[in-house]
């Protein structure tokens, strides 16, 4: 579950977010939609504790991140485009200090556990610099739900990806979602960013302008929609 | 105990990271040499002035050559944006500082390990035997502050456009009292002089380790932030 009241975040003079209220009850899948530079990432950086929120509150699964950051970074996975690996380490030695830095109990089958869900437990032995640009977002898959994470934060994920890492990407949400596990997705792709939801906010220059269940919108209206709602917060 | 883990976790990483290029190491080591030959140039290794400048020397040639690894030692993070899967991870923020602070450690120590000796033999300088463990403390403490001080500002510097340069500049001012003390008990301890003498600047250089190894624990996460 996350909670943010009247989240603000200002980077030099700049104000990235201005007043978010947002609430995700446990296990809902929500898709942000946004244009460039409208404070999504910014938005995820901060319900993710990367970076503090200039003002307001934010409560994940009851607790509130000012008191309880390490408990919740246990509980918190992120996938963006970047991979967030060490080029020099193999798939293995990438996961096994991951793993290490979370606590992960029988790491070793849990890390094989992980790689087989991607498709990359052949490549175990191999240094991440050695693999394509898929091979090394599925890893990148594998290291975020290594510690089973509650919450799954997703930027832009499907950026450079193949169809097949697209697959298992989305296979991997659909099997976390039916697990209860909440998953809070920022993506460019209407395609596949309508069809994982089950809830839509669009956020224009660092406020949501529109938060919407997907069962009240049709998939064709949603690129109008959005257009229209970017377009009347100019 | 998780504490502990994090931090081993950390430098495993790194060392395994390192040991596997040896980009660092080899730069680290071919700059000490290069700097040991400029000397071996500069000051005629038969005169008497050697003894003198010698703990100086030594002493320039590991600041310069651990600047070097400093550098590295968060710039290497944001490659894929790895500091970010860092500062992801659920431990202290103090843990990614000691964990990159030792490893930066042990890089300065093999450095030292190897251009020592090398010093002695090229300006034919015998190290006294008695010297050898007081030596070995003053080298410790001195490098401990350095890579303290070094690692804590070499996060600041990595987000800035020319980090390489700004390292040094906010680094060395901080230095003085190190470097000060470093070869001033350096020269005390290789001229076999009373231990009264370079007893005072040990205190010195722990005083200093201890202020920069306490300061991180309350603001490198500050630090993470810019």
């Amino acid at each position: 579950m996350i909670k943010a009241e009247g989240l603000t975040k200002t980077i030099g003079h700049k104000q990235i977010l201005r007043g978010i209220d947002l609430h995700i009850p446990e296990g809902r899948f929500v898709t942000v939609f946004g244009p460039n530079g409208a404070g999504k990432s910014t938005l995820l950086k901060t319900l993710a504790l990367i970076s503090k929120p200039t003002s307001g509150n934010i409560l994940i699964n009851g607790l509130d991140i000012r008191k309880n950051a390490d408990v919740i970074r246990q509980q918190i996975g992120v996938i963006s485009h970047q991979t967030f690996l060490y080029d020099n380490l193999t798939a293995r030695e990438n996961l096994s200090f991951y793993g290490q830095m979370y606590r992960v109990p029988q790491l070793k089958d849990r890390i094989f556990d992980v790689l087989s869900e991607v498709g990359l437990e052949i490549s175990l032995n191999e240094p991440v610099r050695t693999f394509s640009r898929g091979m090394q977002q599925r890893l990148a898959i594998a290291r975020a739900i290594l510690h089973d994470p509650a919450l799954l934060f997703l930027d832009e994920p499907y950026t450079g990806l193949d169809p097949h890492a697209i697959q298992i990407l989305n296979s991997v949400l659909r099997r976390l979602n039916l697990d209860r596990r909440t998953v809070f997705l920022i993506t460019h792709n209407f395609e596949e960013g309508f069809e994982m939801s089950d809830r839509v906010l669009f956020v224009v220059k660092g406020r949501i302008v529109y938060d919407g269940q997907k069962q009240e919108l049709k998939k064709d209206e949603l690129r109008n929609l959005y257009l229209r709602k970017v377009e009347g917060a100019a | 105990m998780n504490t502990l883990n994090g931090i081993r976790a950390i430098i495993w990483k790194d060392l395994a990271s390192e040991f596997r290029t040896k980009e660092l190491l080899s730069s680290m080591l071919i700059f000490a040499v290069l700097t040991i030959i400029v000397f071996v140039f500069a000051f005629d290794p038969t005169k008497d002035i050697v003894r003198q400048v010698f703990p100086g020397m030594v002493w320039v040639c590991f600041l310069f050559a651990g600047i070097l690894g400093l550098n590295r030692s968060f710039v290497s993070e944001k490659t894929n944006d790895c500091i970010t899967g860092l500062i992801l991870c659920p431990v202290d923020r103090s843990v990614i500082y000691f964990g990159k602070m030792t490893a930066n450690l042990i890089y300065i120590s093999i450095v030292e390990i190897v251009t020592l000796p090398l010093f002695a033999v090229l300006f034919n300088y015998r190290i006294p035997l008695k010297a050898v463990l007081p030596l070995v403390l003053v080298i410790f403490l001195g490098s401990l502050g350095f890579i303290a001080v070094g690692t804590f500002l070499s996060a600041l510097s990595a987000n800035a456009r020319s980090s390489e340069i700004l390292l040094p500049v906010i680094l060395f001012p901080i230095m003085v009292p190190v470097i000060l003390g470093a070869v001033q008990a350096s020269a005390a301890v290789l001229a076999m002089a009373p231990a009264a003498e370079w007893i005072s600047w040990i205190k010195i250089l722990a005083a200093f380790d201890a202020i920069f190894l306490a300061i991180p624990l309350v603001l490198f996460e500050y630090i993470l932030e810019v």
